[in-house]
């Protein structure tokens, strides 16, 4: 079975972005990139699968800039087999990267298709339900247990309520919630040998894909800040604020 | 100029987070309809029809709809979606999974958990875990919206007379089926509509820890909640869990207990009203958000405030 894992170079999680000046958006220079942490946990699940022999081979795909190669070397260092980049330096919405993703789907033909559930900068949510709707596959959202059983797929997902498990005909996609499994961390000499698996360049243009926007953002601002409060040196002192001061209790 | 709201339910009742949703509508403007799509969902229809601001409520009960299968309800919503102005729901897991599909079959760009209507094609909505505030302008023909619930208060639930109208189309995929779930049921308020939430985080040591968070919940009516770091080391299920890619809170009081303050955290807590902060570490960043800060043993401070209050 062919797995195709999307992944997406972010900003790295432990970076607090600033807003710039003119408000046109978060400023990016010079600040830490890495991979979305739930495409690792994309990657990581993806490898499990071909560990357990489930898995024949892992296409890595990403759509972004020719910096992005570093997050699709780390996938290929990870246990991905091939890499693909849809090369673009315009940042795309979700739906055009849903298409994108499409196009290579149809390309490739995988069985399983894994995504994070969101990145960690757009904060969209939106991909893999999309990719979804424009395959025709069923989808397994926010999954905290994966498990393949013939020709179908047991996705247990995290729901507002507790955890729902549903069953779904192969092909189908996957997207990633954060108990589905813990990251590894590639070896040295699997980043080594990282370097000599094949990575593939394509364009929009080279995959027919119209990239073309609906929203504009208008602006870019940062929130209310909140000061910090007091310390108050004992319960009594809370409670009596929290009743006479603040009167939330 | 009309709107479709994606009512949130589970076929017996209609979720608060509707409410909140049908707030952002009438901010948008024009008419509201809601629409129930379910089985055996008759009463949440009813329910529906007595919101306030709602004129029409469409129901589709059959059988293909009883567990909001995706791939089968999101034909159902495209094919009713073309001919309204806007689309909107909550940000619930139930509408997050639906709607982009939804927003793909209508070759429409989706806006995901606006926090504020500024015009009818501009909203506001946080982006990096809140730490940007986003203002987008949809130029879509039919504008996909979900809603974060913090961001707008509820309508009244009572006041409502809408007409209630039978929708027949069944769209039955057959690629997707429903098999389990389980659902924590507790006494407790719902987190994200609760007055006060108690939230435990690594400093708790064990799931049996949350003992005392949930005694001092059960002298404030308050619902306990966790940090990512709780959850992932197995003190309490998902469900429970604050932050960025968990629940949104923005209670009247948020009594954060062993809880450090990561940014992923911040981002799902830090519109409460007051904030506390339980913690032995006089350092930890969740102080810098807190209205009031308590630096001590949690384990000798909570059964304190239990006693106290």
């Amino acid at each position: 079975m062919k797995i195709l894992v999307a992944v997406k170079r972010v900003v790295d999680y432990n970076v607090k972005v600033r807003v710039k000046a003119d408000h046109s958006g978060v400023d990016l220079a010079n600040v830490k990139m890495a991979m979305n942490p739930f495409c690792e946990i994309a990657v990581e699940e993806a490898v499990r699968l071909k560990e357990k022999g489930i898995a024949s081979e892992i296409v890595a795909v990403s759509v972004g800039p020719v910096a992005a190669q570093e997050q699709l070397r780390t996938a290929l260092a990870l246990g991905a087999d091939r890499a693909i980049l849809v090369e673009t330096d315009e940042e795309l919405g979700s739906l055009a990267v849903a298409k994108l993703l499409k196009a290579v789907v149809d390309k490739e033909q995988p069985q399983l298709v894994i995504l994070g559930k969101q990145a960690i900068d757009s904060d969209n949510n939106q991909t893999g339900q999309m990719l979804g709707a424009l395959t025709g596959y069923a989808q397994g959202t926010f999954a905290s247990k994966v498990e393949i059983a013939g020709d179908q797929i047991n996705v247990t997902r995290e729901i507002d309520g507790g955890l729902q498990t549903v069953t779904l005909k192969l092909p189908a996609i996957v997207t990633t919630d954060l108990r589905l499994n813990e990251p590894r961390y590639a070896s040295l000499p699997n980043i080594m040998k990282a370097k000599k698996k094949p990575l593939e360049t394509l364009t929009p243009d080279a995959l027919g894909v119209s990239t073309a926007s609906t929203v504009k953002t208008l602006k870019v601002e940062a929130p209310a800040t909140r000061s910090a409060g007091i310390i108050v040196k004992s319960v009594a002192e809370l409670v009596e604020k929290l009743k006479n001061e603040a009167k939330v209790i | 100029m009309a709107t479709l709201v994606i009512a949130e339910h589970n076929n017996a009742a209609l979720g608060a987070a509707t409410l909140n949703t049908v707030a952002a509508a009438q901010a948008i403007g024009g008419d509201i309809h809601l629409l129930v799509a379910g089985s055996n969902c008759a009463a949440v229809a009813e329910a529906a029809a007595r919101v306030a601001g709602v004129s029409k409520v469409l129901v589709a009960d059959q059988a293909a709809y009883a567990h909001q299968l995706t791939e089968n309800l999101a034909p159902l919503v495209a094919a009713l979606g073309r001919d309204y102005s806007h689309l909107l729901a909550a940000a619930t897991t139930n509408s997050k999974n639906l709607l982009p599909r939804v927003a793909a079959l209508l070759d429409v760009e989706q806006i995901s958990e606006i926090v504020k209507v500024l015009a009818p094609d501009t909203f506001q909505r946080p982006i990096y875990a809140g730490n940007a505030l986003a203002t987008v302008q949809s130029l879509a023909a039919i504008k996909v919206i979900t809603v974060r619930g913090t961001g707008f208060d509820a309508v009244a639930a009572e006041g409502g007379t809408a007409s209630i109208e039978t929708v027949a189309t069944v769209s039955d995929a057959g690629i997707s089926r429903f098999v389990g779930e389980e659902i924590a049921r507790s006494e407790r308020p719902e987190l994200t509509g609760a007055k006060i939430v108690v939230s435990g985080g690594r400093g708790m040591q064990s799931g049996d820890n949350f003992q005392l968070l949930y005694r001092v919940a059960d002298k404030l009516g308050a619902a306990v909640g966790a940090s990512r770091a709780a959850v992932d080391a197995g003190f309490v299920p998902n469900d429970m869990q604050v932050g960025q890619t968990g629940k949104i809170v923005a209670p009247q009081l948020y009594i954060a207990v062993g809880i450090s303050g990561a940014i992923q955290h911040l981002a799902g807590m830090k519109d409460s009203r007051v904030i506390v902060a339980i913690n032995k570490d006089e350092e930890a960043p969740i102080f810098q958000v807190a209205d009031y800060g308590l630096v001590g043993d949690l384990f000798e401070i909570v059964p304190e405030l239990e006693r106290q209050l």
